[in-house]
């Protein structure tokens, strides 16, 4: 467990992508089974512990500590696991040295809280506690407190375990679904040792195929007759998954993009996956909130995603549907080997002839030439789209004869995004980045004017950390550095009034309200598209600009 | 007859009125007793200085020659009677030179830890408990989750991460007064035998520390055309410069921080540090209690750090104590940055 810990430790400290993907490789390759598939099921948010909770650990650390002490050490510290890992008081002299057992593996733990009655967990848990360094401690806490976030995702430590051997990290998400802990076949798999494993799920995820951004100017070497075009949908990508278990039981199953299983937060959409009509199929789309009958903006569909439990009030409120683009398999046949037509007209039957609730087609749009799309892109309303234009965020081009290639192949499928909105903000604050930038001031938070008690000021709106090139972040942080005012930590904050101040050319996908902001808007993927260093800082936007873009999705003018 | 105050708190530091003089007063004083080199304890201006050899070499070589007007050197272990007050340093474990002070009238002994450490290390000498009336302690880790891992542990992890990373270079901020020195030694305690690379503002301590006979190895200042090529190397500098423009040339930098501090993983976190290494020159809560006890003292006073925590515990194991809030001390690491700027 303390070797897990470590690598935990380290991994969330680590900035580089690369750095922690060869922490993890490591760690793999040196750990024995099972641990490092309990580590790899741990990482990948896979386990759960009924019993462990928080009221216990708060419980053993009142049980060994003066309280006084404890309130000040968690004032100081903030976090409860880390203040009970290090807080927590070494066994008597007596049990440490040579006679002391070794360390409890991490199998041994995760055995241990599994088949601990609930009753028994405080004395189990603090005997486990005992055995453990401090750094065993904290990620034992993080495990069973459900809060390991360690800066690693379930894809990177799935990419680390594909490095062992030669396999695409892709090849391993096929198979992810039907397997279990600890992972004896997939290691096996993973080092070459044997074959890829089995899976028994009846419902599988299967790989996305994704597509690259293009630009106006590469469509000329493209010939639209091989194309087919769709829109491009604000929501979620999703895999709407039905297939029938050993025992003839139907299983249904909704998968987000990465292939983490959303089931349980969309039973509307479940609920007509189950029915009968739904025949064992596959089905690639987007999940959209539809109110009467019409496609409603991303915010409305954000009231749905990354809830615990399901709200009644919320589902009848912000109904999802699945708007279908794609059929990967249907009744055991795969379909991924065929053409994009042929799948597309196995779509059409599917949709026509099964009537499933809650799924519909994504409409083809039919075009002649690339200028027409570029109309189409600047104005969907025009194309068909009618009132659902504002939940459009551009086009889809799929070359018809594409097979259906997990990851992000270059050259079958396209996306054109339509034109970002942008604001013209001034800088108010900069932050220092990480990793290879850490030396650099590259967060900047950026401001509006809005009518304030003495005259004009400026209000945050939002923050933008990347948009710019090298060459461009040399510039800033010079600019940072020559203009600071105060600095707090890592922030600096610069001059930015109405005689001084820089103004970035922010672009941005959408505003939404939030309460959480003084300005009132957040703005989505703001990034800096432009350093006008022409531009007056009197001269920015103002924050009414932002408020008229609610839940607008149109581009802005100007 | 009320007991003559021996020490007592005052705005420029701790003042002895019967001697008359001052130990590790913030601001310039007629005669200052100095514990040892670090820029909140020792600073410019004083009239007499009384310190260890070594603290007096440390602050000529800080501020100048004429740091002061007259200095005395004063020898671990041997009583120097400072106006009929009895005056004695004691090694206190924390950096080259530094001690502790005991003061004593005859009836009464105070002993004033300034900083200090229990832990072995290779760079200086190891504290001694004295026994005393009143322990005057240091707190900068007073409370209970701050309990230092064995320093070998820590720089195994620098190792570690070498081993793994030998393509980048692995930059360690650390004090420049005794941090440095230390984990030089401890690395190359561990089998380190390639050269350690440092940055200039560590430079002029390091060389005292050799000419003083701590073996360090084979050390090399790191110039402007060597930043690129040192993939696989330690590099020692202060901890401000890992996040300066200064550490941009080198390849794909590892940030590491050897300090007490980075046991706490969100100040970690806030500093952007990548391997932080929890490598302390001063005593962890364990060790503050182990101390106190050792002394005897019945009271203690708390002068600087978590000082409530401290003499919370204190009060619970039956001792009179109290919390100073000396104001100025604990900032080695601003006085570090500033040695870095310039
Ligand atoms: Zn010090
Ligand atoms: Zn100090």
């Amino acid at each position: 467990m303390n070797r897990f810990a470590e690598l935990l430790d380290r991994v969330a400290f680590e900035h580089s992508r690369n750095g922690k993907l060869r922490l993890m490789a490591d760690f793999f390759r040196n750990t024995p089974d099972p641990d490092r598939g309990w580590a790899l099921a741990a990482i990948t948010g896979a386990l759960t512990f009924r019993h462990a909770k928080p009221a216990i650990i708060r419980q053993l650390i009142a049980e060994r500590t003066d309280p006084v002490l404890f309130a000040m050490s968690y004032d100081y510290v903030g976090d409860l696991s880390e203040t009970v890992a290090l807080l927590w008081p070494a066994p008597d002299a007596a049990s440490v040295g040579h006679n002391r057992p070794p360390a409890p593996t991490l199998t041994e733990i995760i055995e241990l809280l599994d088949e601990t009655p609930k009753a028994d967990m405080p004395v189990a848990l603090g005997s486990l506690l005992d055995q453990l360094d401090e750094t065993g401690r904290w990620a034992l806490l993080k495990l069973i407190t459900g809060g390991l976030r360690v800066g690693a995702s379930a894809r990177l430590a799935k990419t680390a375990l594909a490095s062992l051997g030669d396999l695409e990290p892709n090849a391993i998400e096929e198979v992810w679904p039907g397997l279990a802990p600890p992972y004896l076949d997939l290691f096996a798999w993973a080092e070459g040792r044997a074959p890829r494993p089995v899976t028994s799920d009846p419902a599988p995820f299967h790989a996305p195929m994704l597509a690259h951004a293009i630009e106006e100017a590469d469509l000329a070497a493209l010939d639209p007759k091989d194309f087919v075009a769709e829109w491009k949908w604000d929501g979620i990508r999703v895999q709407a998954v039905v297939g029938h278990d050993a025992e003839g039981q139907r299983v249904g199953r909704l998968y987000s993009r990465t292939g983490d299983d959303i089931s349980a937060a969309f039973p509307d959409v479940m609920e007509a996956l189950c029915a009968d009509a739904f025949g064992d199929a596959a089905i690639d789309g987007e999940l959209l909130v539809v109110r009467a009958g019409k496609v409603d903006s991303f915010g409305a569909l954000q009231q749905r995603l990354n809830r615990k439990k399901v709200d009644v009030k919320l589902v009848a409120e912000y109904p999802a549907h699945v708007r279908a683009y794609d059929l990967l398999s249907e009744a055991g046949e795969d379909l991924r080997t065929l053409t994009f037509s042929e799948r597309r007209a196995r779509l059409e039957n599917f949709i026509a002839t099964r009537r499933p609730a809650r799924f519909d087609l994504s409409a083809r749009v039919a075009f002649q030439s690339w200028d027409d799309i570029a109309r189409y892109r600047r104005d969907p309303a025009s194309a068909g789209a009618g009132e659902e234009a504002p939940a459009i965020e551009g086009l889809m081009l799929k070359h018809a004869d594409s097979i259906y290639t997990p990851g992000r192949p270059k050259g079958p499928w396209w996306k054109w995004k339509r034109d970002p909105f942008t604001v013209d903000a001034v800088l108010m604050y900069a932050q220092r980045g990480h990793g290879k930038r850490s030396s650099f001031y590259s967060d900047y938070t950026f401001g509006c004017w809005r009518e304030g008690a003495q005259g004009d000021e400026l209000v945050p709106v939002g923050k933008a950390y990347f948009g710019f090139t090298d060459a461009e972040l040399k510039q800033l942080d010079k600019w940072v550095r020559d203009h600071t005012t105060n600095r707090f930590g890592p922030v600096r904050e610069v001059e930015a009034n109405r005689t001084i101040g820089l103004v970035l050319e922010i672009a941005f996908e959408g505003v939404q309200r939030s309460t959480r902001h003084k300005s009132g808007v957040a703005m989505r993927f703001p990034r800096v598209a432009r350093i006008r260093w022409d531009k007056p800082s009197r001269e920015a936007d103002r924050l009414e600009a932002l408020e008229a873009l609610i839940g607008e999705r149109k581009q802005m003018s100007g | 007859m009320a007991d003559p105050i021996l020490l007592t708190p005052t705005p420029a530091g701790l003042y002895c009125p019967a001697g008359d003089f001052y130990i590790d007063p913030v601001r310039a004083t007629p005669r200052a007793l100095i514990t040892h080199g670090h820029a909140d304890h020792a600073r410019a201006g004083h009239g007499s200085v009384l310190a260890t050899r070594q603290t007096l070499d440390i602050m000529a070589l800080r501020y100048g020659e004429n740091f002061c007007e007259t200095r005395q050197i004063a020898k671990y272990g041997e009583g120097i009677n400072v106006n009929g007050v009895e005056v004695t340093f004691h090694p206190a474990g924390h950096v080259l030179g530094s001690a502790q002070i005991c003061v004593c009238d005859g009836k009464k002994r105070i002993v004033v830890s300034g900083d200090y450490k229990r832990e072995q290390d290779p760079t200086c000498p190891p504290f001694e408990p004295i026994r005393c009336d009143i322990f005057i302690s240091e707190a900068t880790f007073a409370l209970p989750v701050f309990r230092h891992p064995d320093s070998r542990r820590e720089v195994g992890k620098l190792l570690s991460s070498l081993a793994l990373f030998p393509e980048r270079a692995h930059l360690l901020g650390a004090y420049s007064l005794g941090k440095a020195q230390r984990m030089m030694a401890l690395v190359r305690e561990a089998g380190w035998d390639k050269p350690i690379w440092i940055h200039g503002a560590v430079e002029k301590i390091t060389d005292y520390y050799i000419r003083e006979g701590v073996d360090l190895g084979e050390i090399r200042k790191v110039t402007a055309a060597d930043r690129p090529k040192l993939a696989g190397e330690i590099v020692l500098c202060p901890p401000s410069a890992i996040q300066d423009l200064w550490s941009r040339k080198f390849p794909d930098p590892v940030a590491a921080f050897a300090s007490g501090w980075m046991r706490v993983r969100a100040r970690a976190r806030q500093r952007g540090v990548e391997l932080p290494l929890i490598v302390s020159d001063h005593a962890d809560w364990d060790d503050l209690c182990a101390t106190i006890r050792e002394t005897q003292c019945s009271e203690l006073w708390v002068t600087h750090g978590e000082a409530d925590a401290l003499a919370h515990w204190a009060s619970t194991i039956g001792l009179r104590a109290k919390p100073l809030h000396l104001v100025g001390y604990g900032d080695e690491e601003e006085a570090a940055s500033d040695e870095a700027a310039a």
